[in-house]
């Protein structure tokens, strides 16, 4: 998901590409610029006045219904249900009566707040933070407008009509639904600053009230996503790819595909050979018909050991960039009583989202229409105008329910938005088209969290306290060569070092270096981005000095963690929590990790069983979470709960290798992710917090990785240090 | 070819060997039951043959014929009901798409063992992938449907 920290709103720089400007240590603006595209993104400022709620945010319908209109994509972390919860809370709407949509198409309404609000989008564990405010604003300015529309109607005070669960009524017994007032309410001029409500009358927000609006479509099949939609007409497109990243079509027999019964047409795009068919089954077998040669010339042939053995040679020779230098490590390390080397190495990784990469494309009169799980939508808007030869005011976004997306639902050149619309335009837009990639499509299809090499010195005083670090990654950056290459600055991608270069832990002495890598495989944030390997190597190190020192895990933490108090409450609450010092049965050993993302706070103490032979089962995870005001706390346990076991998947079986040049797993046969057999029972517990909500989309994925390895470390003495665990144990 | 699905036939014309997911999602319009591998793997297909839970994507039609089908949206009954009753009673699903397919595999699994162990659940669950990684609350919506169908 998308790494861009939180922004101060401030005017933008244009640059030659997009991008993203900021103040020094403000934080970063999004924008962009697409070449050869009509201008697209923030022209205007993000925050005009008084905006009607109607229409922009919510709509009401003659039933009384409200139906909310989201700036965030929903890709099941919730969002859907956490805005509902804003608007209905400050609306005093009756919360079975809100639905939700999604909205695109106006970076004025929907602009990322956390991102400097000049464009919309998802990612980096920011919808709650951009939508706290602007939400709750939204409801409470229509519930003003809806009381005054019944004072005037009934000619009375509006200060003696009241509002609850969706009913607006008056002493005298008169009373109306919202749907009887909206549209007298949504004619009225907008009221400025309505006052919302104080913490201590919120009846939603914080509370287990308010349940996820889709639990019951999703528990019945009746959720429509991008994959279900059937337009009339609509044909199914399936793409042949090329079989190396780099390769390109050489040429086409196309004969025996268009024999295929069902079988349209065969029509080359940017991005390989499309093969569109009356339903999916005609396509896939027009595919397989199909004979593409391919050009390899320009192709990545290498493998993925032979790439981890050039980044060893890299990590030997000097950085490219340095990320941060405090004090004077050289000196430091001369005067050390002891020090502590250690190496990690990480696979590239698959999101492997359960629904496929999927969009819809048509063209209706004079506009292009498409359908998806759009996360960053402006940008799809503008790359769909450029495919499709129109002016992005004649594209219409539709915002899908999405079957999971960990970050591969944004994408700098929008994928497979952009192959709908090539597919529907190179058919002359004669019907919809639905482009669906195939699981095997999506796990050799690149965009994967990149691999890295860690490279880890650190220095002992007599006491076991670290006085200098020496930190070294090698590893591809995720923003070069995307339109928001402009947020790497001094040759450092923030994304493949956060979680160190700003560690929270005292290191007077500390110098993180980068080598920033090129290979021909594309990569991508993978859900918690850089945290998915820096929390790791942070995390097991400290353990590893702390074992050294002869300390407690926890205590030793605690320590080197003085200043930072949600840090420590987080630890401390786990620890408590987990029974962290009491006696454990036989087999049974724990590890703790505690890591910030997207500023949340978390740690997790991790419970293993070890078995006869030599294997361990993670039976239990206590978590501490400090994410803010926790505006739905089920969800918030819910998100990490997810969150731990997507995360144990991948450090436990998952990686992408790759043999020269070829990606080698297909599907989840070969591809493993955590299945129920090894999910550990999770608990969450939420700091209570007045600062404003932060992320919890991907918090929780960092830490356990970690606190599992401590904890293995703890029963064994064994460090992982190559991941996945699966890797290291058959090495 | 004759199909029965959620007790209606249906004349359905395509080769013998095209995947039941795609007559029913494609043909049928029957969209609750989703495609995630196409190789058994995920269980995101999971439809009911005579009661018993099998993966559609690797189902070739001819196996359909003569058999009674049933897809999530057809699926009634005390178990099935309990199965949604619990689902939406835990907020159970995330992005929701390996939904369906957890709930065939889990009203499966309590027509033939109304009170599941631990273990029973992870035996019969463990074909069905959820990325999103609600195991915890499928086990626990598995338990609760038992205890509502006791109730
Ligand atoms: S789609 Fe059938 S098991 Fe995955
Ligand atoms: S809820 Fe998302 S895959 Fe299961």
């Amino acid at each position: 998901m998308l790494p861009f920290r939180r922004a101060a709103a401030q005017p933008l720089s244009r640059r030659r590409f997009l991008v993203v400007s900021g103040a020094a240590g403000a934080g970063l603006t999004l924008a962009f610029h697409i070449p050869g595209a009509a201008a697209a993104g923030p022209a205007a400022s993000a925050a005009p006045a008084a905006v009607s709620p109607f229409n922009a945010y919510l709509t009401v319908a003659p039933d009384g219904t409200v139906t909310v209109l989201s700036a965030h994509l929903d890709m099941g972390q919730g969002i859907y249900s956490g805005i509902a919860t804003l608007v209905a809370e400050e609306l005093d709407a009756d919360p079975v009566a809100v639905r939700v949509e999604g909205a695109a198409g106006n970076p004025a309404l929907y602009g990322n707040v956390a991102w400097g609000g000049a464009a919309q989008g998802t990612g980096g564990s920011t919808a709650m933070t951009s939508s706290f405010e602007r939400y709750r604003r939204a409801g409470a300015t229509a519930r003003a407008m809806l009381v005054a529309a019944a004072a005037a109607e009934w000619k009375v005070p509006a200060a003696e009509v009241t509002v609850a669960s969706g009913a607006v009524t008056h002493p005298s017994g008169r009373r109306a639904g919202f749907g009887d007032l909206a549209a007298a309410a949504a004619a009225l001029p907008v009221p400025e600053d309505v006052p919302l409500k104080p913490p201590g009358a919120w009846t939603l927000i914080g509370t287990e009230a308010f349940r996820r609006v889709d639990s019951r479509a999703k528990a019945t099949g009746r959720q429509i996503f991008t994959i279900d939609l059937s337009l009339p007409g609509m044909l199914t497109a399936v793409i042949a790819r090329p079989p190396l990243f780099g390769a390109t079509v050489a040429s086409v027999d196309d004969a025996a595909a268009r024999a295929v019964k069902g079988v349209v047409a065969v029509v080359p795009i940017s991005r390989g050979v499309a093969v569109i068919a009356r339903d999916t089954a005609a396509a896939l077998k027009g595919r397989e018909a199909l004979t593409v040669e391919w050009d390899r010339s320009a192709a990545e042939t290498r493998g993925s050991d032979a790439l981890m053995a050039e980044y060893r040679r890299l990590a030997a020779q000097p950085p490219t960039a340095v990320a941060e230098r405090r004090g004077d490590p050289d000196s430091a390390f001369a005067g050390a009583a002891r020090t502590i080397e250690a190496s990690y190495e990480f696979p590239f990784l698959a999101h492997a989202a359960l629904e496929p990469l999927d969009a819809v494309a048509r063209r209706d009169g004079d506009v292009v229409e498409v359908w998806g799980g759009h996360q960053i939508p402006d940008l799809y808007q503008a790359l769909a105008a450029r495919a499709a030869g129109v002016t992005p005011d004649k594209v219409r976004l539709h915002v899908m329910m999405t079957g999971g997306g960990f970050g591969r639902r944004a994408v700098a050149d929008g994928d497979v938005v952009v192959e709908a619309v090539e597919c529907a335009r190179a058919i002359d837009w004669q019907a919809p088209v639905k482009v669906l990639w195939t699981r095997e499509d999506d796990m050799t299809g690149g965009r994967y969290r990149p691999m890295y090499l860690h490279t880890v010195r650190a220095a002992l005083d007599a006491a076991g306290n670290p006085v200098a670090w020496k930190h070294r990654i090698v590893g591809q950056s995720i923003l070069a060569g995307t339109p928001f290459e402009g947020m790497v600055r001094d040759g450092v991608d923030v994304t493949s070092v956060e979680g160190v270069s700003n560690t929270p832990y005292t290191l007077p002495n500390l110098l993180v270096e980068l080598t920033t890598t090129k290979t021909g495989v594309p990569v991508l944030w993978w859900r918690s981005v850089g945290h998915t390997h820096t929390a790791y190597v942070m995390e097991t190190m400290i353990d590893e000095l702390a074992a050294a020192a002869g300390r407690d895990p926890v205590e030793y933490r605690r320590a080197l963690l003085r200043d930072h108090p949600r840090h420590r409450a987080v630890l401390d609450l786990a620890a408590e929590k987990a029974g962290w010092g009491d006696p454990l049965p036989a087999g049974r050993f724990r590890g703790v990790a505690v890591h910030e993302s997207f500023h949340t706070y978390v740690a997790q103490v991790a419970e293993i069983a070890m078995d006869e032979r030599g294997g361990f089962r993670v039976e239990r995870v206590v978590c501490a979470v400090d994410c803010g005001i926790a505006v739905n706390p089920d969800q918030i346990r819910a998100q990490v709960e997810g969150g731990v076991g997507f995360g144990l998947g991948a450090v436990l079986h998952s990686q992408i290798t790759l043999t020269d040049g070829v990606v080698d797993q297909g599907n989840f046969d070969t591809y493993r992710v955590l299945r129920m057999d090894e999910m550990p029972a999770v608990e969450v517990h939420i700091v209570p917090s007045a600062e404003p909500p932060t992320g919890i989309g991907e918090p929780g994925v960092p830490p356990i990785g970690p606190a599992v390895a401590n904890a293995l470390a703890a029963a064994t003495g064994r460090r992982v240090r190559v991941l996945p665990f699966d890797r290291a144990e058959s090495a | 070819m004759r199909l029965t699905v959620n007790g209606r036939d249906h004349e359905v014309d395509a080769d013998p060997d095209t995947p039941l997911l795609w007559v029913l999602r494609d043909r049928l319009g029957l969209t609750g039951t989703k495609f995630g591998c196409g190789m058994a793997q995920c269980g995101a297909c999971t439809v009911h043959m005579d009661g018993t839970p099998v993966r559609a994507c690797s189902t070739p039609l001819a196996a359909a014929e003569g058999v009674r089908i049933t897809t999530i949206e057809g699926i009634e009954g005390k178990v099935a009901d309990a199965v949604v009753q619990a689902w939406v009673a835990l907020d159970v699903p995330q992005c929701g798409y390996c939904q369906s397919g957890q709930v065939m595999a889990a009203a499966a699994l309590l027509a033939e063992n109304p009170r599941p162990s631990d273990t029973d659940i992870d035996a019969a669950m463990s074909g069905n992938i959820c990325r999103c990684a609600t195991y915890q609350r499928i086990r626990a919506g598995i338990h609760e449907a038992a205890r509502l169908l006791e109730a």
